[in-house]
């Protein structure tokens, strides 16, 4: 089954070593501007929140496209960009809502997360699990845990609470 | 490719931009980072400028690595003429910074000069601007950063900042970047603040080719995985530095009331797991954060739970802050710990350098060599929290004759005291030392007399020395990329070997931060983490140059000497209490009175100590006067520096 990117921005440290290693990976070329993923930050608070392409199922970028080159890869769960056929207009660009495609002037180019073609290189380079490749449909069963932990905390601190007193 | 990027050189006072590139052999001879910053401060400067004079030269420089798919190359480097030290002055600090302005471009910036009215200089991708900072003037150090990104309109740029500490001339005031990366040491900031500078921004977008990145990738990834196995990295991801602090206190490696005793009593509020517990209920489980592209990720974060600064956000504390606001002043409170560090953050201010000199500064109080007099009023006795806090402000806005005189550093701050208050100043060439207590540990305190910007732990610490490491694998550290066969002891309380440990510390330290590496990535803290061997092959698969971890060995010992020559020619002596390679007399006179019972009782044998510069000098190719000997200088190829004096 596809597998997707789950990001827990927890967990981020803020340390961007998932946009030098994926920058590097597809060009080979070290400069953030390439990454397909980007670390947006709030350095005042202590927030890092990564941020990249959700593999939508019904992709605004797809659905723009004029020429028709961007499609769903179902055996690999991702949206492709058919290099062959795009013009280079930037519609997609323009709709994405998570500023999840990019445009590069260099190779004057879109280019958007390929999951490296199913060995993600951010995943595999951050330590935290702050990203992590999971199968489709079970990736709710962490958030699931996550939050009867947090319940399961606070029911604990209550009873002690009510022991205290 | 990495090695395309320039170097500016800026002249504030006429406004003049030059742009020039690195050439190869210069690369070479010098690496990058703070090794060619060290050649340019050297040929840059006029002997006996004023540091805090026009003419001093300031470099901001990332390393040859920096922006490579090479692990934790965050390193931001700067360095000028100290106005602490009167030498070298020299700071090193992580964060984001440095990987911008390579991204924009540049590797090196060398200012001169002193602008008419505040500025900050733009760099954005090739290009340099100098901008209007009047507005930015007097903000703190983060309040800076954002100002300077409104400003420009753009949240992704990276600044390094001098806060109110620099403009106000505090003499040990910071460089900083992003909330506590801290340039600290020898007063870089208050370089930047006598030149109207308040700060450097950047912001870049350009492509910088890695020679082999398929093999730098797969590299990174190993390397980070030895990074990351080390159970060291491990403990300092989960608590941080203070880590260090339980062990070393437990022992008998702290200073406590200034120089009175060698470890704190009741200090379990500033323990590491105290400090954690806090960071934890006030910032959540995750609440660790790294620089760029480290998975050590060792900063703290954390809010101030209570009292007047409730609420507000830092990183931290470091084990410096522990040791600085909590050991030496005897205040082992974790509050007073917070807000000391936050303070200093605030401010943009060395915060070793600050609790050194409060704590020095209470012990002339009670001892009676000042009095209410000096500190107006304020009861500075050892264990007042509050004398504590309203110093480090006083010191940065230099507020009454205390904290005027202290933020003029330890030196001019005795000779206005007088009364034998120098005989109390814990310092080596001006600067004071870190809170560490190296009475029990005489391959320490060589690394504190010999640092090339003061006393530092950060130049040439063997750390690992106190990990009691057998002697076979102690051989194949010390005896690697050049030959040792001289002798090494595991023992920590030790002298023999270990002149040859700090210098080979010395060369290894230079190597990372001519890289722009950081050191929690070599052997500092932990003995497996990587070194020569491995940064030559890191070198080639990220630049595409070839070196032999001999090579880097030299370029280590070069730069190293660079540095000497620099002190020498502003005045260095070998047994000058103020300028030279000597301690303070307390170590060889009070005994270490707690810890544990190999410590109790100890003190530095001075005739041994002396014998270990002796050894230390031959090392390094030094007569005994501590002056390089011609055929060093020929060896290293450095007979012909300065080489275009400017």
């Amino acid at each position: 089954m596809a597998k997707t990117l789950y990001i827990d921005y927890q967990k981020c440290t803020g340390c961007r070593l998932c946009e030098l290693v994926c920058a590097v990976f597809h060009d080979g070329i070290s400069n953030p501007a390439r990454s397909r993923i980007k670390v947006m930050k709030w350095e005042a608070e202590g927030l890092y929140i990564p941020m990249t392409c959700q593999q939508c199922e019904d992709a605004p970028c797809m659905n723009v496209c004029p020429v028709k080159a961007i499609s769903r890869d179902e055996e690999l769960g991702r949206i492709f960009v058919d290099y062959d056929v795009c013009i280079g207009c930037r519609s997609c660009v323009a709709v994405c809502p998570f500023g999840a495609m990019n445009f590069n002037i260099k190779d004057k180019q879109v280019f958007k997360c390929d999951l490296c073609d199913g060995d993600p290189q951010c995943v595999r380079f951050c330590e935290e699990k702050a990203i992590d490749f999971l199968e489709v449909d079970d990736v709710s069963i962490y958030k699931k845990r996550d939050a009867a932990t947090r319940i399961s905390l606070a029911g604990k601190e209550a009873v002690a609470l009510q022991a205290a007193m | 490719m990495p090695l395309d990027r320039k170097i500016a050189y800026i002249d504030l006072t006429t406004g003049d931009i030059q742009t020039k590139p690195i050439p190869l052999d210069v690369r070479k001879k010098f690496l990058g980072g703070r090794g060619l910053d060290a050649y340019l401060l050297y040929n840059h400067t006029e002997k006996g400028c004023d540091p805090m004079g026009p003419k001093n030269t300031l470099m901001i420089s990332g390393g040859i690595l920096t922006a490579t798919c090479a692990s934790a190359t965050a390193r931001t480097h700067v360095m000028a003429k100290s106005p602490l030290t009167g030498l070298l002055g020299s700071a090193n600090m992580g964060g984001f910074f440095a990987p911008e302005m390579a991204w924009a471009g540049f590797h090196h910036l060398v200012i001169k000069g002193k602008a008419k009215h505040p500025v900050y200089i733009y760099i954005h991708n090739g290009e340099i601007e100098i901008r209007d900072a009047r507005d930015i003037w007097g903000k703190s150090v983060t309040d800076s950063q954002w100002a300077i990104r409104d400003d420009l309109g753009d949240q992704e740029v990276k600044c390094c900042v001098c806060g109110p500490a620099g403009e106000n001339l505090v003499r040990f005031a910071n460089v900083m970047t992003g909330i506590k990366n801290s340039g600290g040491r020898s007063g870089m900031g208050c370089v930047f603040g006598s030149k109207n500078l308040k700060g450097v921004a950047a912001r870049g977008t350009m492509d910088i080719k890695i020679a082999r990145p398929a093999e730098a990738l797969e590299y990174n990834k190993r390397f980070i995985d030895q990074i990351v196995s080390a159970k060291v990295n491990q403990t300092q991801g989960t608590l941080g530095t203070p880590f260090i602090w339980g062990a070393t206190n437990s022992w008998g490696g702290i200073r406590t009331r200034n120089f009175q005793y060698n470890q704190c009593e009741y200090a379990d509020d500033i323990e590491p797991e105290r400090i954690d517990e806090i960071c934890q209920e006030t910032m959540g489980p995750y609440h660790m954060t790294g620089c760029f592209g480290c998975q050590v990720h060792c900063r703290a974060q954390y809010k101030i739970p209570e009292g007047p600064y409730a609420g507000q956000y830092d990183e931290g504390p470091e084990y410096t802050s522990q040791g600085a606001f909590g050991g030496e002043t005897d205040t082992p409170r974790a509050l007073t710990v917070l807000v000391g560090n936050h303070l200093v953050d605030k401010f943009g201010m060395d915060n070793l350098e600050t609790g050194s000199l409060i704590s020095w500064a209470m012990e002339l109080y009670e001892l009676g060599i000042i009095t209410s007099k000096e500190t107006d009023g304020l009861d500075l006795r050892f264990g007042n929290d509050d004398a504590v806090i309203e110093m480090i402000e006083r010191i940065c806005y230099r507020k009454g004759w205390l904290g005027d005189a202290l933020a003029d550093g330890g030196i001019a701050a005795s000779e206005k005291i007088g009364k034998h208050s120098f005989d109390y100043l814990i310092q080596v060439k001006g600067m004071s030392n870190l809170h560490s207590d190296e009475r029990a540990t005489p391959g320490l305190a060589l690394n504190i007399a010999t640092g090339s910007r003061g006393s530092d732990h950060l130049r040439s610490r063997p750390a690992i020395d106190l990990y009691h490491l057998p002697e076979e694998v102690l051989r194949k550290i010390y005896g690697n990329p050049v030959s040792y066969d001289g002798p090494l002891s595991s023992e920590h309380t030790e002298y023999i070997g270990k002149p040859w440990q700090v210098f080979w510390q010395e060369n290894c330290y230079m190597g990372v931060d001519c890289l722009g590496i950081c050191k929690y990535h070599t052997t500092f803290l932990g003995a497996t983490l990587p070194n020569f061997e491995d940064w030559s092959k890191v070198l080639y698969y990220n630049t595409g140059l070839e070196m032999t971890p001999e090579e880097i060995w030299d370029v280590a010992v070069r730069c190293n000497m660079i540095e000497r020559l620099f002190n020498l020619r502003e005045g260095l002596t070998r047994e000058d209490l103020k300028k030279g390679d000597m301690l303070n007399h307390r170590y060889f006179d009070e005994p270490c009175k707690r810890g544990a019972i190999d410590v109790v009782g100890t003190k530095i044998d001075k005739k041994k100590f002396i014998q270990m510069i002796d050894e230390f000098y031959e090392h390094k190719g030094l007569d005994q006067e501590g002056v390089p000997k011609p055929e060093t200088l020929k060896i290293l190829d450095l007979e012909n520096e300065p080489s275009h004096l400017v």
